[in-house]
């Protein structure tokens, strides 16, 4: 790891931008600039920044670039603005460019639109619930963005309920709002979270590494017994099983294979199978 | 006079003027507009590159609800239901067992035919109907109507 970040301090210095391609799945510190793939060519190997006047500035094939969390446009390069693994998806399906993206681990979480979250009911005032997301402000949900809500039929909603919801407006100059409908009005498993279970909060990453399609950790604590979990992605998880003994245990597990590694993680699964 | 007097552009661009004008004419006029509006935008010579913060797009995520070993069988079918919208594999078994084979259901709607369609004939055409009752069913005479004389 000191090796890599020796690296990032050396091209910092340099100040000269480093293609992003060449910087996948490597670490990249704030304050980095990334060129784009469409770039690099007019770059050359020993640019320093200029570039050649073009008279046909309009027909330069523009790709159309997502940059997600952790990355700013600056003119017309990229601007890391978190620590993290750079990383890059390619598209799927022909609608250009391909998104980038840094890995970063953190804590607090920053409401996203679309997220799917689990709130605390903290307050109910005239027609909208107060939840709190684990943001700096609590979210308002309205009582009727419930599925077969209506304004005659209430949904059954208390303080300190839980509710697992998306956000449908979350940036840095409104107070969020979310709901617990999808936009043809069906429930789809989000609403109030059902009695008993535990709720603990864990990073954020942990959360994404959870749910990555081919986390084998899920796998194998789904192999225990039965059981029920709810991923929000504010970092809090809900956890039921059928005794508190075994709510508990897989409460640990979760909240400690985040720094474990994988041999520790099969001898602690081989312990709990056996007993 | 020799010279005819020329009618100025802005005259031409009317509306009356243009009824007369052939679809190809229109057409170039046309675009020379367009190419003049266009030329008198301002855009911004960068790469397109768009900002979005969620992590949904960028990782494959699977749904966030989890049930193990029936715990919650709801939950079981949402996972089910959620995972393969994500994946794109919504084509689910619809080849399943059928309570009636297709044959036989090609067999049923060729007597039903003539069952329903002697429910709505008159008396007369009833009769023709249950001459040929032994499974064949043909359909009545067409009905005799009044041929008018040639001439």
């Amino acid at each position: 790891m000191a090796e890599v970040v020796a690296v990032a301090a050396e091209s910092l210095a340099g100040s000269r931008a480093r293609a992003a391609r060449t910087v996948l799945n490597q670490v990249v510190l704030p304050g980095e600039e990334l060129l784009l793939p469409e770039q690099e060519d007019a770059e050359g190997p020993g640019g320093g920044g200029e570039r050649p006047l073009r008279l046909n500035a309009g027909a330069r094939s523009r790709v159309r670039v997502v940059c997600g969390p952790g990355l700013r446009r600056c003119g017309d390069r990229l601007l890391v603005t978190k620590c993290g693994r750079l990383r890059h998806k390619e598209p799927g399906s022909g609608s250009g460019g391909g998104v980038y993206w840094v890995d970063s681990q953190q804590k607090r979480y920053v409401p996203v639109k679309g997220d799917h979250v689990i709130g605390i009911v903290t307050a109910k005032s005239g027609d909208i619930f107060k939840v709190d997301v684990g943001g700096s402000e609590p979210a308002s949900l309205s009582y009727l963005a419930f599925e077969g809500a209506t304004k005659r039929n209430r949904p059954n909603v208390q303080v300190g309920d839980l509710i697992y919801g998306q956000f449908v407006v979350a940036n840095k100059d409104m107070e969020p709002e979310m709901v617990c409908i999808d936009s043809c009005g069906r429930a789809n498993g989000m609403g109030v979270i059902g009695h008993d279970g535990l709720l603990f909060k864990v990073t954020l990453g942990l959360i994404r590494k959870l749910l990555a399609p081919d986390c084998e950790i899920i796998q194998e604590v789904g192999k225990l017994y039965p059981l029920e979990i709810v991923f929000g992605m504010n970092g809090r998880i809900w956890v039921k099983a059928k005794t508190i003994q075994q709510t508990l245990i897989l409460a640990n597990i979760l909240e400690a294979c985040e720094h474990m590694t994988t041999d520790q993680r099969k001898q602690i699964f081989s312990r709990l199978a056996e007993s | 006079m020799a010279q005819k007097t020329k009618l100025s552009k802005n005259l031409m661009r009317m509306k009356f003027m243009q009824r007369g004008l052939d679809s190809e004419t229109k057409k170039q006029l046309e675009g020379e507009e367009k190419k003049i509006i266009g030329e008198e935008h301002w855009y911004l010579d960068l790469p397109a590159l768009t900002k979005r913060q969620s992590f949904l797009l960028c990782e494959d995520l699977l749904y966030g609800r989890m049930s193990f070993r029936g715990f919650n069988p709801e939950v079981e079918k949402l996972m089910l239901q959620m995972n393969a919208k994500n994946k794109a594999e919504v084509f689910e078994d619809k080849t399943e067992e059928v309570d009636v084979s297709d044959e036989e259901m090609a067999r049923r709607y060729e007597t039903l035919v003539g069952t329903i369609g002697k429910k709505f004939a008159k008396k007369r055409d009833r009769v023709s109907y249950e001459e040929h009752e032994n499974g064949d069913v043909k359909l009545p005479k067409e009905k005799e109507m009044f041929l008018k004389p040639r001439d």
